[in-house]
């Protein structure tokens, strides 16, 4: 197993406010670990940090070997897919082009090309592919969602950030996409880095499972691990289903 | 005795009377007046998109050039001509040069808000992707600001061929030149006819403008 994301002793403040602190973790690849907590408790700043969106005030930041503050980070960017919720894809970009915008970052694509990749991706996160030329505010939330994951995985990524991506769809179609990303991360053997508010979410998808409070890693585990010992009341009132 | 021609018969004959038996002198104000609204609305356009685009990344200079593009607005255009006699002298170039400056405003403020309002989010995931600076602003951010910018700059374009009419007080060419002639010979149909042309002109260049403003709707699937 290699080391895929390293973060040694990393701390993060916007001004005053520290919102991590010394906060160490190693991701390997293949590996889809689950980070949740409550709201501020520093989850999505861990995850901003992998990709730079964030940089830490004190430690340091690997990908794939490569010291972020010492490497070109838009290159590095370019291999770590990137999902939120709600998906922000681009609303002036049809779905198409939302899909091709990493690869085009690189050289301009011809129109078979992003035809064919977007067809490939969009039967990935199972979207009819006749969606294609539309535009994002003529999806359902849903499909919004799906395209975003299919915009975050199109560059050949290794490794995946996703920051509560099913956050803002219904019951039914959640279940339905962590399937999706279960068999996906089968099938590929990616890396993913996943943020959830939600307990059953997290037993479902995590290989590994981090519990973060306060902006520390406050335990981590496998699921069934944290379940059977829970480190303090925190941990077991958050494993409450 | 401009009453009294009124009294002769119906102004709106009169007036297309007048662009009959001038057709001459109507066409070339009429070409001049293009060419220095023209000239004004590039200048400022690119001026304008150039400045909005400047300060949006620096929010102290924002409002300090916001807030002399602001100044410059509030200065009545009357003046705002005459101040500029003892640096550029009198003529074409002169109004081009007021009507540049005074076009700013709109174009400087839409550009700049259009720029600034972006959803941070989608920036966020954007520059997450791997987008270099070149390609946050030209993919992302005008793109998005798009609307806003052209509907700053439909309203410099009226707004430029409007205040055109006075620049013929300078000595500058221009439908001006026909309502400065009808008023200084008590001549109230070419005053209006002048004016008609103006208006005429400006409804014409924002219907087009309108055009082009749903085109690039439609390209960026807005509707």
């Amino acid at each position: 197993m290699s080391k895929v994301i390293e973060i040694r002793d990393c701390t993060a403040s916007y001004g005053e406010n520290e919102v991590l602190h010394r906060v160490s973790l190693t991701v390997e690849r293949g590996e889809l670990v689950v980070i949740i907590g409550p709201s501020g408790c520093g989850k999505t700043t861990l995850l901003k940090m992998m990709n730079g969106i964030v940089r830490p005030t004190e430690g340091e930041v690997r990908v794939n070997g490569e010291q972020l503050s010492e490497c070109d980070l838009v290159a590095v960017r370019r291999h770590i897919g990137y999902a939120v919720q709600g998906a922000k894809l681009f609303p002036h970009m049809t779905v198409r082009d939302n899909i091709c915008y990493v690869p085009s970052l690189e050289q301009r694509r011809p129109k078979e090309e992003k035809q064919k990749l977007s067809e490939k991706m969009l039967e990935l996160v199972q979207l009819p592919t006749n969606l294609a030329d539309r535009f994002p505010r003529q999806l359902s939330g849903g499909q919004q969602q799906r395209v975003g994951i299919a915009r975050a995985m199109a560059a050949d990524a290794d490794i995946l950030l996703m920051d509560e991506p099913f956050g803002a769809v219904d019951e039914i179609t959640r279940r339905g996409l962590q399937d999706e990303l279960l068999s996906l991360q089968r099938k590929t053997g990616i890396t993913i880095v996943f943020i959830t508010h939600d307990i059953e979410e997290a037993l479902r998808l995590g290989s590994r499972i981090l519990i973060m409070k306060e902006g520390v890693i406050w335990q981590e585990g496998t699921g069934e691990r944290l379940l059977e010992s829970p480190r303090d009341a925190f941990v077991r009132k958050l494993m409450r289903r | 005795m401009c009453f009294l021609e009124i009294d002769k018969g119906v102004l709106p004959m009169q007036i297309l009377q007048i662009f009959w038996e001038r057709r001459e002198l109507f066409a070339t104000c009429l070409l001049e007046h293009v060419r220095i609204s023209l000239t004004a609305v590039l200048c400022a356009g690119i001026l304008g998109i150039l400045m909005g685009t400047l300060i949006s990344r620096h929010k102290r200079a924002a409002s300090i050039v916001l807030g002399i593009v602001n100044v410059i607005y509030t200065v009545p255009s009357i003046s705002l001509l005459g101040f500029l006699i003892p640096f550029t002298g009198i003529g074409n170039r002169t109004a081009i040069i007021a009507l540049t400056v005074y076009g700013l405003l709109p174009i400087v403020r839409n550009t700049y808000t259009g720029l600034t309002n972006v959803d941070a989010s989608i920036l966020e995931v954007a520059e997450g992707l791997g987008s270099d600076a070149g390609q946050m602003m030209f993919r992302i951010r005008f793109p998005m600001a798009l609307p806003v910018i052209i509907s700053g700059f439909r309203n410099m374009v009226v707004m430029i061929i409007a205040m055109g009419g006075i620049a013929s007080f300078i000595g500058a060419g221009g439908l001006g030149v026909a309502i400065y002639r009808g008023i200084t010979t008590y001549n109230m149909t070419l005053t209006a006819a002048g004016s008609i042309l103006i208006a005429l002109l400006a409804l014409f260049s924002d219907r087009l403008l309108s055009l082009a403003e749903k085109a690039a709707n439609r390209r960026y699937g807005i509707e």
